[in-house]
């Protein structure tokens, strides 16, 4: 008879347990879940920029959801350089074609992909940016060429809403 | 276990008439059946929606909703308009934003981040346009009643003739559900003055139902989420207690003690 | 105690133990000798330490989005209610979770007047429960200000402007707690860092409350002294954390019912106006809980006299052991203290419900009579009771009677044993 009711015994103490554990689990989520982007922050996605005023070889910074974007309307040298680059050559492989639709336009995050600080304009080994705080360089693309990042400047969803305006997001 | 249970109960028969207890003058206020009440209670959508049409187009010329922003409009849980909708109504308000460039505001169309465009610029503004008197932002006006839903449908169904011992000065109308029944609020609805979409017969009785519904869900704009996640804690609470009592049990029958 | 040679199984187990002895510690938590006839009203302890934890984690959540500034506050409470992820659940748990802390504390601060916990040699455990209670009363206060509406900003001020009944420096006292000429934005952000602050000082009392405890053991609904361990007691685990953990459970539901059905019951609407300095509300009651305390100080005609009155009300609980001078400490052998007992608590119910009255009329009368009864009952009835009541016998541990044959009390007075 024993073994009988130690079984039962057993499986009651074990369905206890386990409803429990789900429940105490159940609870931990909403505390976690409180730290993550709120409605409000995620509706803020995109933002328009006029960029009418950009002359060629100048670079406009925005903030996008907290982060600075860098918009180079780059000089034909500059659109020449980045897509003469061989693709064995670079670290994080991309093609100029698929980062600049319109090649005069250069629309990404600027954020190092090392650590997350903001890269300086017109500075470094390939004339486009360098980061001071661990001496990333990348070319006029973008693109990582020497340092410790190890990705490409990231390219956010972007488009002309008209001539004159980009809308970011 | 029992007096523990009668104890609880007693307890909570006095906060609860406790806080009831305020209205020293007790009025009965209107009655009529909420959807959102009772466990499983959910907003009627199209109430909802047309309620946003009352607020819109008789409330908003003074009454502001600062918490509310147009992406609500098309949230779960709430009218539920189409995100396209929800756009074009935030589109059709003129915000205004900046500084540009040049240091300037400017005004641009709505977007659905943007919050319920403000009626006045401020209070003082407000004032100064109804006569010294603040017309309450609205969007959790339903909780900063005692009445609830209850107090807000009656008040604006409960315009009367003043009787003959009380006196109105200029701009103060009597109001039998209000606190000393007199408002500085003309009364704000008649028969046909919104054009409902959907065929609904736009009467007092019933344009007051839709915008007290809508007041409801701008104050609690959580409540099925709440409702549903209740029931479910509840009975995941009632399951689990069940359990322990019978694990207890067995425990405790290892003792010659009661427990 | 058999703990004191608990020694940890595993190597790395005695290895640690004897640089840290949390696993001896561990082992007298479990081993815990606990008297086994405790009933249900027992079970609050564990549900206030329930209670503590669950306001320090939603609070800790809460100001992860809150702001502490008059102009932002409101505004941020409504942040959280809208859009902060399950914000209004835990917004809800955390102003209904007030609530039911009171409740429970309550329950256990009667539960030991009614055993006689507070007795010798249980003193220092009551003592350090008042300080407890008071500190719960001040966080809850500072806590009902920070979302910053009309009962807060009303409820402030004049909670704040008790302290302008000093003489002298009263005046001195009330600008230097606002910072400023009013309740503004100064005093709106020491009451956050304050309010923050007590949660954990409450913590650390409740730890030497239970430290306390574990000292003399537990008293038991007998209110004798028991042998531990012995056939009385039952170690703590498994067999009082499963009654604790059932009790708890239905605590929760009832928990449960406010956050989720009822949640903005226990509140008062005027704190979903945002606060104006230039309009009082019409009635400006406190929550619930202290509405006894606030009926004691509205009953009393004079300022200085009102704070006293209600602060002794308060005060006069910690010296309650040297005011009951009986020697019996449960009320089941004490029939007279037993129905005083219950006037008691009517008083105090009956307080509570005036406290929430207009203080005029009969309602103050019914405050007044109430609130010299508050303290007849202390101060008169309690030490006299203990040299006038013939108690009954008492007997002489839990399991007697069970031996006797038959499990009830009637068998142990038969025994004729009475402690003196």
């Amino acid at each position: 008879m024993s073994e009988k009711k130690t079984k039962r015994r057993d499986f009651l103490f074990t369905a206890t347990t386990a409803v429990g554990a789900v429940g105490a689990a159940a609870v931990v989520w909403p505390m976690i879940d409180q730290m993550n982007p709120d409605a409000s922050v995620k509706a803020l996605a995109s933002t328009e920029v006029d960029v009418s005023s950009l002359t060629p070889g100048n670079t406009l910074t925005v903030l996008w959801r907290g982060k600075p974007v860098f918009i180079r309307r780059r000089t034909q040298e500059e659109i020449n350089e980045a897509r003469s680059v061989k693709m064995e050559d670079l670290i994080h492989p991309e093609k100029d074609e698929d980062r600049a639709k319109n090649p005069e336009w250069l629309v990404m995050l600027g954020v190092c992909t090392h650590l997350g600080c903001v890269p300086l304009n017109d500075k470094g080994d390939y004339n486009g940016w360098f980061c001071p705080c661990h001496g990333s360089h990348y070319d006029t693309s973008g693109r990582i060429r020497k340092g410790p990042a190890p990705w490409n400047m990231e390219v956010p969803k972007y488009e002309f809403v008209n001539e004159n305006t980009i809308k970011i997001g | 276990m029992k007096s523990l249970f009668k104890l609880f109960s007693i307890i909570i028969i006095i906060v609860v008439s406790n806080s009831y207890s305020f209205a020293a003058e007790k009025v009965e206020y209107l009655k009529t059946d909420w959807s959102f009440k009772g466990l499983f209670g959910k907003f009627d959508r199209a109430s909802l929606q047309r309620g946003y049409q009352v607020y819109t187009e008789v409330c908003a010329s003074c009454h502001s909703m600062k918490y509310l922003s147009y992406r609500n409009l098309a949230e779960p849980g709430g009218p539920e308009f189409s995100e396209a909708q929800a756009k074009a109504i935030a589109a059709s308000f003129e915000v205004t934003d900046g500084p540009n460039s040049d240091g300037e505001m400017f005004t641009r169309p709505g977007k659905l981040s943007d919050k319920f465009v403000m009626p006045y610029e401020n209070v003082k503004a407000a004032q100064a346009a109804n006569g010294g008197a603040y017309p309450p932002d609205m969007s959790v006006l339903v909780k900063a009643r005692g009445g609830g839903v209850d107090y807000i449908y009656s008040l604006l169904q409960g315009y009367e003739e003043a009787p003959s011992n009380v006196s109105l000065d200029e701009g103060v109308y009597y109001n039998k559900y209000m606190y000393g029944n007199k408002i500085r609020m003309a009364a704000p609805l008649s028969n046909g003055l919104v054009d409902y979409g959907d065929g609904t017969n736009a009467t007092v009785e019933q344009m007051s139902k839709d915008v007290t519904t809508f007041l409801m869900w701008s104050a609690e704009p959580h409540l099925e989420a709440r409702h549903q996640m209740g029931f479910k804690a509840i009975v995941y609470l009632i399951i689990l207690t069940t359990l322990v009592y019978f694990s207890m049990k067995k425990i405790w029958s290892r003792v010659e003690s009661e427990v | 105690m058999s703990d004191h040679d608990y020694r940890p199984k595993s190597k790395v187990g005695q290895w640690f133990n004897d640089r840290l002895p949390l696993l001896t510690l561990a082992n007298h938590l479990t081993d815990y000798p606990t008297p086994k006839n405790l009933n249900y009203w027992w079970t609050f302890g564990g549900i206030l330490t329930f209670c503590l934890i669950t306001q320090i984690v939603t609070g800790l959540t809460l100001a992860m989005h809150y702001i502490a500034h008059a102009d932002m506050a409101f505004e941020s409470v409504e942040h959280i209610m809208r859009d902060v992820n399950y914000g209004w659940l835990i917004r809800y748990i955390h102003a209904n979770g007030a609530s039911m802390f009171f409740l429970a504390v309550y329950i256990h601060i009667f539960r030991s007047l009614f055993y006689g916990s507070y007795k010798s040699p249980r003193e220092i455990i009551w003592i350090l429960g008042i300080i407890i209670y008071l500190l719960m009363m001040a966080a809850a206060f500072m806590g009902y200000v920070l979302p910053w509406g009309q009962m807060s900003f009303w409820g402030a001020t004049v909670i704040t402007n008790l302290f302008s009944a000093i003489p002298l420096v009263g005046e001195g006292i009330v600008t230097w707690l606002w910072g400023g000429y009013s309740v503004d934005n100064p005093t709106l952000t020491r009451f956050f860092t304050l309010h923050y602050l007590i949660p954990f000082l409450i913590l650390g009392l409740v730890v030497l409350h239970i430290w306390a405890l574990h000292v003399p053991g537990n008293n038991n609904p007998v209110g004798i002294d028991i042998k531990k361990p012995s056939k009385d007691t039952v170690p703590f685990h498994p067999y009082i954390v499963i009654k604790d953990g059932f009790a708890l459970l239905m605590f929760m539901i009832v928990f449960a019912f406010f956050v989720f059905y009822a949640p903005n019951i226990l509140g008062h609407a005027d704190n979903y106006i945002e606060a104006n300095p230039m309009v009082t509300p019409a009635h400006i009651v406190p929550e619930w809980y202290l509405l006894p305390f606030y009926a004691i100080l509205r009953s009393v005609p004079d300022k200085l006299l009102g704070v006293v009155a209600m602060l002794s009300a308060i005060l006069i609980l910690a010296v309650l052991p040297w005011l009951d001078t009986s020697k019996i400490r449960s009320a089941v052998f004490r029939p007279l203290y037993k129905q005083f007992y219950w006037i008691l608590v009517a008083d105090v119910l009956i307080l509570g419900y005036v406290g929430a009255m207009p203080a005029e009329g009969l309602y103050l009368l019914i405050a007044r009579v109430a609130t010299a009864y508050y303290f007849l009952h202390f101060l008169v009835i309690l030490p006299i009771l203990g040299f006038k009541e013939k108690t009954l016998p008492v007997p002489l541990s839990i399991t007697e009677p069970v031996l006797g044959g038959s499990p009830n009390l009637a068998a142990a007075r038969n025994k004729e044993s009475k402690i003196e």
